[in-house]
């Protein structure tokens, strides 16, 4: 009722999931043998930053959406100058690949006919 | 109950569709009658899908006619020799379809009553919902192609509507009025492709052409046409231009219904490549026609939203790509179905199950976006921040979309997904490998929307937003459980409702001819 079998393999998520509860309850009992000492808001909990001061939380300094992946956006960026190059938002455009695409199915069509 | 059960895909349609009319004149009594009137109507449409379910894929799936205005079902007409009539021929598929339709309906309505409650225009804005609904319904519930493409067109003025239904947002209507000449310039070859089967065997109905098409070049033409216009109406790529503009600028429970919309026209593809053409196209060529297009869109899809910052076209293109695995699920069944069925049909179980997957998932992301975009006052990620502090529920509800989405175990889209990389690798690993990947690329897409919009420090402007009210919450949480309950036990939906829906394209070309013409 729960898994599914593929004919070649098999997905059961309550097995998983008991898995998944299994992992988080090893992971309790390693974090209990942690530092007993340990105190909240204290100079314990501090981020280090290489011994410097760590600077006032604000909205200033969150990761925004274009702060991620802009590195792995500008190694793909061949790539994505033409894919937006193609994303032009004229309606002529979209109409053109649609009629492009028509094409080539026919062509297809017919040849394997 | 048996008759209800009998009236049912008749009644699936004209509740809504009555319902579209009626709703502007209940709509002078007070905006609570008009919500009233519509709750019920989407209550009944989901009781009735739910009814008609049970019924088909308890009788295994097996077609059911019916002929509006009931009567004894003959072909051909006693009293003439023209089929032409209104006719519905229900099987595993199109019940299937027709509990997508529900689901999304449903909570579309429950989501929509208090995010449009201060807007003006509610009664042509719930007109339209019900207008879009009944036009799905009548796609995936119809046995004639002429009425496919009169649901169609009923579908395209309602969808095109509502996405330009901000008309004080000039994107919504330039959005709007590119959706409607695209929907417009599809639904046009539809016409045509159905005017050359029509003038060449003389049907209409699906059944009774799919008896006579012999495969001959006008078929080949009318083929292409119906294939392209309805792969553009579904969003595959690279004609899915129209998709980011059109999810983008709906309002936000209209977007989770313009991906039923989709979907139906995904339906409608499948039907005429299975039941329609079947044996009679080569289904290798066919397949890896679906498998490319699957492939452009899962790839350009989700690259594409790894670029975004606007939230809702993030989750658009995001939609986008998963329509792809959807082809590519069935692009494979449809490559190997003469070769190596052992496989096929559970590429094709992946790929239907997908959709019922991505409805829920891609609906609660355009639900949550929705309440997060009114919250913040902005659609741009990088205007946003902070807002999990106050938006907990709306914050957990997103993430669980999007993990689910993305087919991170135990959640129902892996279950889907599972099915579609096993059956995929073994036609050609790089399909797999493509199919993974770009999953894992969508995690990075929500990673982002996730962490841009609901993590980071508490601002100002994050500071006095708050979870929406519980009319729009009980919707998303309704698409939450059924996304955590799919994911837990997708052994039982497979087997009791995906795998009839995909054996009745798969196998059940002969039955669906058979249940009108006999034999």
């Amino acid at each position: 009722m729960s898994g599914l079998s593929s004919g070649f393999g098999v997905w059961n998520p309550i097995a998983w999931a008991l898995l998944f509860v299994g992992i988080l309850v090893v992971s309790f009992i390693v974090r209990s043998f942690g530092n007993k000492g340990y105190k909240r808001g204290t100079g314990q909990t501090k981020v280090f930053l290489s011994g410097n001061d760590e600077p006032e939380a604000s909205g200033g300094l969150h990761v925004r959406g274009d702060h991620l992946y802009w590195g792995m956006v500008d190694g793909l960026s061949a790539y994505y100058r033409r894919v937006k190059a193609w994303h032009t938002g004229i309606l002529s455009d979209y109409a053109a690949w649609f009629i492009g695409v028509l094409g080539l199915v026919f062509v297809i069509l017919v040849l394997a006919r | 109950m048996t008759a209800l059960t009998l009236h049912a895909p008749v009644l699936l349609i004209a509740l809504p569709l009555l319902g579209a009319f009626a709703t502007p004149l209940i709509g002078k009594l007070g905006k609570g009658a008009r919500n009233t009137f519509v709750g019920l109507i989407v209550l009944a449409v989901a009781g009735l899908a739910s009814l008609l379910a049970v019924s088909v894929f308890g009788a295994g799936g097996v077609p059911t006619v019916y002929e509006l205005g009931g009567g004894t079902f003959t072909f051909p007409l006693s009293g003439g020799q023209v089929p032409i009539r209104i006719l519905f021929e229900v099987d595993g598929m199109s019940a299937f379809m027709g509990l997508i339709t529900a689901l999304i309906a449903l909570t579309s309505a429950f989501f929509s009553f208090s995010y449009w409650r201060e807007r003006s225009g509610g009664d042509l804005y719930f007109s339209l919902f019900l207008l879009l609904t009944a036009g799905i319904f009548g796609m995936v519930m119809t046995g004639d192609m002429f009425n496919f493409f009169v649901f169609l067109e009923i579908t395209s003025i309602a969808a095109a509507s509502l996405v330009g239904f901000r008309v004080w947002r000039k994107q919504s209507q330039e959005a709007g009025f590119k959706v409607m000449a695209m929907y417009t310039l599809s639904g046009l070859f539809v016409l045509l492709a159905i005017g050359l089967l029509y003038g060449q065997y003389g049907h209409l109905n699906i059944a009774a052409l799919a008896n006579s098409l012999q495969g001959s070049l006008t078929d080949m033409i009318a083929l292409g046409l119906l294939l392209t216009g309805l792969a553009m109406k579904a969003g595959a790529v690279p004609m899915h231009m129209w998709a980011p503009d059109a999810y983008g600028e709906a309002p936000a429970p209209m977007s989770a219904i313009l991906v039923a919309n989709s979907q139906a026209s995904l339906y409608g593809l499948f039907r005429i490549l299975f039941t329609l053409y079947g044996v009679t196209v080569s289904t290798g060529t066919m397949g890896w026609i679906l498998i490319v297009l699957a492939l452009l869109t899962i790839f350009v899809g989700v690259t594409m939203a790894l670029i975004q910052s606007d939230l809702k076209r993030l989750v658009a293109f995001g939609a986008v790509s998963q329509i792809g695995y959807m082809l590519l699920g069935v692009g494979v069944g449809l490559a190997v179905m003469a070769t190596k069925p052992e496989y096929g049909l559970v590429a094709m179980q992946g790929g239907i199950f997908h959709m019922l997957n991505d409805a829920a998932c891609v609906g609660l992301l355009f639900f949550a976006s929705g309440a997060v975009i009114r919250a913040a006052g902005t659609r741009d990620l990088n205007q946003m921040g902070g807002l999990g502090h106050q938006m907990k529920w709306t914050s957990i509800f997103f993430a669980i979309g999007a993990v689910a989405l993305a087919g991170v175990p135990p959640f129902n889209g892996f279950a889907s997904k599972f099915l579609i990389y096993e059956a995929s690798f073994k036609l050609s690993p790089f399909l797999a490998v493509i199919a993974v990947l770009s999953s894992i690329m969508l995690l990075a897409v929500f990673v982002k929307a996730f962490q841009a919009a609901f993590l980071g420090p508490r601002s100002n402007a994050s500071a006095h937003v708050s979870d929406p009210s519980p009319g729009m919450m009980v919707p998303m949480a309704a698409l939450v459980l059924v996304i955590i309950v799919f994911g837990l036990f997708p052994g039982f939906f497979v087997d009791h409702i995906v795998t009839p829906a995909a054996k009745a394209l798969w196998l059940g070309r002969d039955a669906y001819i058979n249940a009108v013409l006999g034999g």
